[in-house]
């Protein structure tokens, strides 16, 4: 494997209710999960339940089975404690997460389809805030897709990576840790503060660096780790682990959200190899090395190896390209699929441009876009960095609406480089990536939405007319379930029951 | 510090043929950077427009519980 695997990232957006005189989050964030679901959504799925309940089921030759589940309906439509749950039609999960909105991806297979497919999430909570406010029984909501409120709370922008459960979760902590301390040099999204609740006033690259307090754990919320040991595959797990990365910033510009996905993936896939044993990158003091890395904008900071070697975190990741390229050129020689001569092309440029003046990257990376923009105001007003409009600036950023995020105002501008028109993101915002289970899951929710009784990344629940019981579909293998797999049964089906039964036939 | 080559030198960089073209990056070039440079005074103009009008209030008013 290369840059190609399954992947998936969930964000949680920052959510504000402007003119409130109490916010309540977790209130907001229902209300707007809701007013998506009453406006866009069909049938039943209106009000869809997330089917929390695990099964270990038995699969066919497709990689379906049909269990007769014995539960009645009614038993399977928890309510989550009323928290607002639903799944899309593009295969995602939208839905509350504690006090914050949060959207996750379907699973996709390549960076690309990552960066499109987290700009549906955008679309989505656009949408969805909109709603809230043609509406108009309450308060309009805001979103920001951003980490930090520059007050002491965090929130995450998680990615997720199906990898192999033979390789060593040593080795992964080994090599991973200093891949995620150097990457941040294009996967920051800028900050303006140091420290979880600022008492210094300065630019750093990431939203997220300050607030990670341990090196490996299992903990998201508190005493956040480098290294997140959560492990739930959500497919087979003797095969597979699903390695849950909460590291890294929720990036408003493409690039990159793809060079973090598609960097990441392929230096997993030389983890798997064992392309890497024999070599060591670790970092002697990882947490302080995260901060300085993050600190330093000049990216000159040299950061203590193994073997006594002083290293600025451009030359660690330049370390990672050439073993990269070189895994790639062994492994695969001139038959290297495009998407991953693509991304290997774009790393190296970028890490060019980083290293001869990180301004280069302004209309490509998060955290130089904003720093350019920061720096425009300071010149023009002779704004110290403590001044209130950079850190208007530094949340405006990340709002989300078209006419008053920054970030999207760079976008229309033709400052910051976009992958994919307005177009692409819709159809995205509907239709499920077709290489994927998500493929099989969307179409589901698509055609029947009368039918679905609950679903989950690993099943499908149905509630059939005329019967009494409910009938699970798993879906525990996410490379079946395709458009190749299925997309002709759902052409053959005039119903669910009848896909129901081509599905065992 | 270590001699460390340049990444180009050692492994030849993939061909850029079949590669697709809608490469992001393609035009973040010096020359690009001084054409965005001259544009800043009308981003400027854009971006006081849609800031927000009272941004301490702004600033203290945006608290987040935190998330994961």
């Amino acid at each position: 494997m290369t840059v190609q695997r399954i992947m998936g990232i969930e964000t949680e957006y920052g959510i504000t209710v402007p003119g409130a005189r109490v916010m309540n989050a977790m209130a907001a964030s229902t209300r707007l999960v809701n007013a998506y679901a009453r406006n866009n959504v069909k049938g039943r799925q209106r009000n869809p339940k997330w089917d929390y309940s695990e099964e270990a089921p038995l699969r066919d030759a497709r990689g379906f089975d049909m269990s007769r589940a014995d539960a009645d309906p009614s038993q399977i439509t928890d309510d989550d404690l009323g928290m607002a749950n639903i799944i899309l039609t593009n295969g995602a999960r939208f839905y509350v997460d504690h006090s914050h909105p949060e959207y996750s991806s379907p699973e996709i297979t390549n960076p690309r389809d990552a960066v499109l497919w987290d700009r549906a999430g955008v679309a989505v909570m656009q949408r969805a805030a909109q709603h809230t406010s043609t509406e108009g029984v309450d308060l309009p909501i805001l979103l920001y897709k951003n980490n930090t409120d520059n007050k002491g709370a965090s929130y995450g922008c998680h990615e997720n990576y199906l990898m192999s459960r033979q390789t060593p979760f040593e080795s992964i902590v080994a090599w991973l840790t200093p891949f995620f301390i150097s990457r941040q040099v294009f996967t920051g999204a800028g900050r303006l503060g140091i420290g979880q609740d600022p008492k210094r006033m300065a630019y750093q690259l990431s939203q997220r660096a300050d607030f990670f307090e341990a090196e490996v754990g299992l903990e998201t919320t508190f005493k956040r780790p480098i290294i997140n040991t959560r492990d739930e595959p959500h497919s087979d797990a003797e095969r597979f682990r699903r390695l849950h990365v909460i590291v890294g910033d929720a990036n408003m510009s493409d690039t990159a959200t793809y060079l973090k996905m598609g960097t990441t993936s392929l230096v997993l896939s030389m983890l798997e190899s064992g392309f890497l044993s024999g070599k060591d990158m670790s970092i002697l003091d990882p947490l302080r090395a995260m901060y300085a890395v993050s600190h330093d904008i000049t990216l000159q900071t040299s950061i203590g190896l193994a073997g006594d070697r002083q290293w600025s975190a451009i030359e660690i990741q330049r370390e990672f390209w050439e073993l990269s390229a070189l895994y790639c050129e062994s492994e695969y020689g001139a038959d290297i699929d495009p998407e991953t001569r693509e991304l290997l092309q774009q790393w190296g440029q970028v890490l060019d441009r980083l290293d001869e003046d990180p301004l280069q990257c302004s209309d490509i990376l998060d955290w130089v876009a904003k720093y350019r923009l920061m720096q425009a105001y300071r010149t023009r007003d002779g704004l110290d960095w403590s001044a209130p409009q950079l850190q208007a600036i530094d949340l405006q950023y990340a709002d989300i609406r078209p006419d008053r995020g920054l970030a999207l105002r760079l976008e229309q501008r033709g400052q910051l480089l976009r992958m994919f028109s307005d177009d692409e993101v819709e159809h995205a915002r509907l239709f499920a990536p077709r290489d994927t289970r998500a493929y099989f899951r969307g179409e589901c929710l698509r055609r029947y939405p009368g039918e679905i009784a609950a679903a989950n990344w690993d099943s499908i629940v149905f509630d059939l007319p005329g019967h009494e019981s409910l009938v699970r579909v798993p879906t525990l293998e996410p490379t079946r379930g395709t458009y190749q797999h299925v997309g002709e049964l759902f052409d053959r089906a005039d119903n669910a029951e009848e896909l129901i039964n081509l599905l065992g036939a | 510090m270590p001699q460390r080559e340049n990444a180009e030198r050692k492994v030849n960089r993939p061909e850029q043929e079949g590669a697709a073209s809608d490469v992001p990056v393609q035009t973040g070039s010096a020359e690009h950077k001084a054409a965005l440079d001259a544009d800043v005074d009308s981003l400027l103009d854009e971006i006081d427009d849609v800031l927000e009008i009272n941004a301490e209030e702004f600033v203290k008013s945006f608290v987040q519980k935190g998330g994961q």
